[in-house]
């Protein structure tokens, strides 16, 4: 046997380019006679716009034109959402706006000039006489009488009621011992990925082709589109995705400035660059989480839950975007957690507010998910005095169990809890942590100790269930040298599937790491993809290219065949990068050989085509769901209500493992977000609708120093629905993390009486709660 | 994000700096590590015409000793101030609180100048200015000045620095026989600036009573001040514990804590009284 690579902690082969400064996003890209775009965006949270006078802004040093609402109305279609929901209301969403503005940084004029310092004076030349109108923040509100409509036409702000249920909610509380209830809040967020948001767009009028660089997630998907917001036919659209700073699901979107660009160098027949602030990705890029919740428990005297009663609002912001009203239906699905919970009802009421959307972030509905049960859990383990682990081996399903039916309609593809749980345990030394923790009590100490139990679902996902289809495509493109090139129709911004798929090539083709190269992002270059989210990159796109592969395999297997004169290809193994004869491996040949061979074209087997490649489109047959245990330990200084970690284990399965390397810096940086809405985030508007944390100054993302040891490990259950066993990580950490966090807090405020306190759990927020106990 | 349009100018020397500051008065902003000035400007919250770049001046960088005192030159950068040798054996109070700002970057860029003259309510070195009992030198085309640190901090961004003047030096005292020095700081979380900074000068004698001491305090207050009701409750007292908890409990007298979204007034202050009370205990133990 040569070298294997699957399996292997390979560095990545994107981090050279990354680490030198020498990658080109959207920012780096530089196109002849190149001008600027600033956007005015509104002031105010809600607002009739009287007047938008532009003149003086047009006539400015530099200015090449200027445009507003209703000079582009005519030839930009809205903004589109892809979700949908019965009986859901769509808000009319321009590029600029028209005769409303409905949240502070809603775009309503932009500015093209030669440079984009001189874009930017412009914009404050515009004059915008408004109106203002009460402004609606709050959700709760937003839903009550009496409150200010965001949309009138609709004269409601109940943009939809969703419901889900599954076996006999009402027999669940009339036979159950106690019922715990909890309101809970998940506090809304800003992605802050680390490059804002950009687009330069190109003209080429003699091919009549539009060229759209942006910073995205998926370039396919944004391509269609944009040809309908356009007009365009979509063979004369090429979106390139160059190198994505972060997106971390807020550019899993189509934004008006992506249209609104490429309408200005159609128009303007020059190319055109926008960047992002930082203080308009605050307002104008989407939000997360942002969801409030009533949860009602039943269950027994031994733990067991019964069943959960749900009523969820999500505070959805003024407008859709894509996948603004489908987030939260993601949190009704796995409202039951890892848990055997027969009896479920979920009501989700979605409220437009005077704020900007809110849409997938990291996780994307199922943190939400795990927090609210997992809050749950350590709430019915304190009513009922039992340890928070009983309660949940209480409630695992057994491993033979699977595949695990829910009441909210899933089937858990492949799972072993009780065993990540004990696995977790034993590295933190549950049992002694927890005499320490009585001991340090009597000192004055407070440490707490928090468990978050999770399953998420992943590999999004089989096509029934994605507006947008949910397989992913590959094609394997061996080139006469015999160096491979893979178009994946994901696009990976940091996950580094550059580094997996090349994995999966070498092991299946037996070339060098060094031999294969991944092209993704470029709607000209790759044959149509979904793209890059909802752990989905390398469960569903890794398949993809492992089908493609073994196309490659089987052709080159049959050439080899025809080359080595035999006629039964049975008898032709392919090992370690040569073709031999089973029963005579003498007769070989490299793959090399067999490549080159397949270009040259002088001797081919009766109808087979010249060239070796081929592509595959993988349509899965079921979501995957990873699972895990994580275990924060902290202490709370009850002085000041200062929160330091002692102890991080993070026990995850995330199914065969290609890269460990990849699946730990994926769980990592998971956690590290999980932090942060643990303990610092929170995107705060005032009642006027202003963003208070508008800026990196005020609103708090975590920092390295503040981030503890993280002991990661692995249980390895792999999944039945793609042949490599992958089942996703992207998520894992931002969905198990965020209630081991709290709960460890909450825990050590126990001796205090504290049952519940909402994120993000600040000293001042701890302080009180311990003085007020 | 992008700052409006200025002229730019960068002087080889103090004199050349000073002159071109008498020529555009206000319309002129000067620019040290530029780790204050230029956020503001790019958020067109200033929107100086002209910037006068003390980049090129470099007289105005130096760590010297002179006699019982040490010459600080107020286009030192912080790291600088964190790395001395010299500043660790005889003030290690300012180094340690030039280590607590910002982050590496922050440090690499920041000066002790642009920090003082800048007067953010928020900034670490005010508060070990204050306890040291630093002096500032102020240079204009008419001449120079001394100004106690005391009478520096005005409010809230404003120092007593006059239009013209340009901050050159901070003089402190090295570190005394008997001395303890602390700084300690909470970080407001997303900015990494002071939520309560409390830095300590603590004599005491060898029965352990203390002889004197100097308690500075930012983050607070709209400035930085220096809490004497502690000072008082601890001069010429044993150092135990209960003397320190009832001196630091007047860590805020007269003084209206200010209150934003990271931390109330009452919080505010509740951080002061208990890190004035770490604090001179750290100080107390480090002499
Ligand atoms: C990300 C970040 C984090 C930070 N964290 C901290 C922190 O934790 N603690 C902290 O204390 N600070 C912090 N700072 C501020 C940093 O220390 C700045 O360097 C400092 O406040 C200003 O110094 P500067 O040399 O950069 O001055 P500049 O920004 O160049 O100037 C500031 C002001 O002072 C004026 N000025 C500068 N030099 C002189 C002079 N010699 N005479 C008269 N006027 C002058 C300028 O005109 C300007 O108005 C942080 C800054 C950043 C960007």
């Amino acid at each position: 046997m040569g070298k294997k690579f699957v399996g292997e902690p390979i560095p990545r082969v994107e981090d050279h380019r990354l680490i030198t400064g020498r990658s080109q996003y959207v920012d780096d890209i530089v196109r002849p006679r190149m001008v600027y775009a600033a956007i005015l965006r509104s002031i105010y949270a809600h607002a009739r716009l009287k007047a938008v006078n532009v003149e003086k802004a047009r006539q400015a040093p530099g200015v090449i034109a200027v445009f507003t609402g209703a000079d582009v109305r005519e030839a930009i279609g809205p903004v589109p959402v892809a979700s949908r929901l019965p009986d859901l209301k769509i808000p009319k969403h321009p590029v600029l706006a028209l005769e409303k503005v409905h949240y502070v940084g809603e775009p309503i004029a932009v500015v093209v000039a030669g440079d984009r310092y001189l874009a930017r004076d412009a914009v404050d030349m515009i004059e915008v006489e408004y109106e203002p109108l009460e402004a609606v923040v709050d959700p709760e509100r937003a839903i009550a009488e009496g409150a200010p409509i965001v949309h009138e036409e609709f004269g409601t702000n109940v943009a939809f009621v969703w419901r889900l249920s599954g076996g006999d909610i009402e027999r669940a509380f009339r036979e159950a011992d106690v019922v715990v209830s909890q309101r809970m809040v998940n506090q809304r967020l800003i992605p802050v990925a680390m490059e804002p948001r950009g687009v330069v767009a190109e003209y080429l009028p003699g091919e009549g082709q539009l060229t759209v660089w942006t910073s995205t997630q998926i370039p396919h998907l944004l391509r269609t589109q944009l040809a309908t917001m356009l007009g365009l036919a979509e063979n004369r659209l090429r979106v390139i995705a160059p190198e994505v700073g972060g997106g971390f699901g807020s550019k899993l979107n189509v934004y008006a400035e992506e249209a609104l660009v490429g309408y200005l160098a159609m128009r303007l027949g020059r190319p055109v660059k926008w960047i992002e602030t930082r203080r308009e990705n605050f307002l104008s890029t989407t939000h997360g989480r942002g969801q409030i919740a009533e949860v009602e428990a039943a269950v027994k005297r031994d733990g067991t839950v019964l069943g959960l009663r749900y009523k969820i609002i999500q505070d959805l912001g003024a407008y859709h975007q894509l996948l603004t009203p489908a987030i939260p239906t993601l949190t009704g699905l796995m409202a039951t957690g890892p848990y055997k919970i027969p009896n479920l009802h979920v009501q989700i009421v979605g409220a437009f507010t005077n704020k900007m959307a809110t849409d997938a972030y990291r996780g994307a509905g199922r943190p939400e998910a795990t927090y609210w049960l997992e809050r749950m859990m350590d709430r019915i383990a304190g009513e009922l005095g039992l340890d928070p682990v009983q309660v949940r081996m209480r409630n695992f399903p057994q491993p033979e169990e699977f595949p695990f039916p829910t009441a909210s309609g899933l089937a858990y593809d492949s799972g072993n809890y009780h065993q990540a749980l004990r696995r977790a345990m034993e590295l933190v030394g549950y049992e002694k942590l927890r005499q320490e923790q009585q001991q340090l009590r009597q000192q004055g100490r407070y440490l707490g100790i928090g468990i978050s139990t999770y399953v998420e679902i992943c590999a999004l996902g089989p096509s029934p269930a994605l507006p947008a289809g949910g397989w992913e495509s590959a094609t394997v493109r061996v080139e006469p040298t015999g160096k491979v090139t893979v178009l994946t129709g994901a696009s990976p911004h940091g996950q580094g599937q550059e580094t997996a798929f090349a994995q999966i090539v070498a092991d299946e083709l037996g070339v060098e790491l060094a031999d294969v190269r991944v092209i993704h992002g470029d709607t000209a270059i790759v044959q149509y993809g979904i793209g890059t989210f909802g752990s989905r990159a390398t469960a569903v796109g890794g398949t993809a290219v492992y089908g493609a592969l073994q196309k490659v395999k089987e052709k080159a297997t049959h050439l080899a065949a025809h080359l080595l004169g035999e006629e039964n290809v049975a008898n032709v193994a392919f090992e370690d990068g040569h073709f031999f004869l089973k029963d005579n491996p003498e007769r070989r040949m490299t793959f090399h050989e067999v490549a080159l061979a397949a270009y040259l074209a002088k001797n081919l087997p009766p109808g087979v085509e010249p060239g070796l490649e081929a592509t595959y489109f993988f349509e899965p047959s079921n979501f995957t769901f990873p699972f895990g245990a994580h275990i924060a330990v902290v202490e709370v200084d009850p002085e000041t209500g200062d929160v330091q970690f002692r102890r991080y284990v993070a026990v995850d399965d995330c199914g065969r493992v290609l890269n460990p390397l990849l699946v730990d810096g994926q769980v990592h940086g998971g956690i590290v977000q999980s932090l942060g809405q643990a303990l610092l985030e929170e995107a705060v508007y005032d009642e006027s609708g202003q963003l208070v944390t508008g800026e990196l100054t005020e609103y708090a993302i975590p920092k390295a120093t503040d981030v503890p040891w993280l002991e990661t490990d692995r249980t390895e259950t792999p999944s039945p629905v793609n042949p490599l066993g992958i089942k996703g990580v992207g998520e894992a950490g931002t969905i198990a993390a965020t209630p081991a966090i709290v709960n460890a807090v909450l825990d050590a405020l126990a001796p205090f009486g504290v049952q519940h306190l909402d994120m993000p759990l600040r000293p001042e927020k701890i302080w009180r709660a311990i003085r007020g106990a | 994000m992008i700052p409006t349009a200025f002229e730019y100018f960068r002087p080889a020397n103090l004199s050349e700096a000073l002159a071109l500051l008498e020529q555009y008065k206000d319309e002129a902003k000067l620019l040290a590590g530029g780790h204050s000035l230029i956020p503001l400007m790019k958020l067109r919250l200033a929107q100086p015409q002209y910037v006068i770049d003390l980049g090129g001046v470099k007289e105005l960088s130096y760590i010297r000793e002179s006699g019982e005192h040490l010459l600080i030159g107020a286009m030192t950068r912080h790291v600088d101030v964190e790395t001395s040798e010299m500043l660790r054996q005889r003030c290690p109070l300012l180094a340690e609180t030039a280590h607590r700002i910002g982050d590496v970057q922050v440090r690499n860029m920041g000066t002790i100048g642009g920090s003082l003259a800048h007067a953010d309510p928020a900034a670490d070195y005010p508060a070990a200015i204050l306890a040291l009992g630093a002096e500032l030198r102020a240079v204009s085309t008419k001449g120079e000045r001394w100004i106690r640190a005391e009478d520096f901090f005005v409010d809230m961004l404003t120092t007593a620095l006059q239009p013209g003047e340009i901050l050159v030096e901070v003089k402190v005292p090295a570190l005394g026989p008997r001395t303890g020095t602390a700084y300690v700081k909470v970080a407001q979380k997303a900015s990494g600036f002071a939520l309560c900074g409390v830095a300590v000068v603590l004599a005491v004698d060898p029965n352990g009573v203390c002889q004197d001491v100097a308690v500075g305090i930012t983050g607070i207050a709209p400035k930085a001040y220096r809490a004497r009701a502690v000072e008082e409750a601890l001069r010429g007292r044993a150092l135990d514990a209960s003397v320190i908890a009832n001196a630091s409990a007047k860590a805020t007298e007269g003084i209206d804590p200010l209150e934003d979204l990271h931390a109330s007034a009452e919080y505010r202050a509740h951080l002061a009284r208990v890190w004035c009370r770490r604090a001179i205990e750290q100080a107390r133990e480090s002499v």
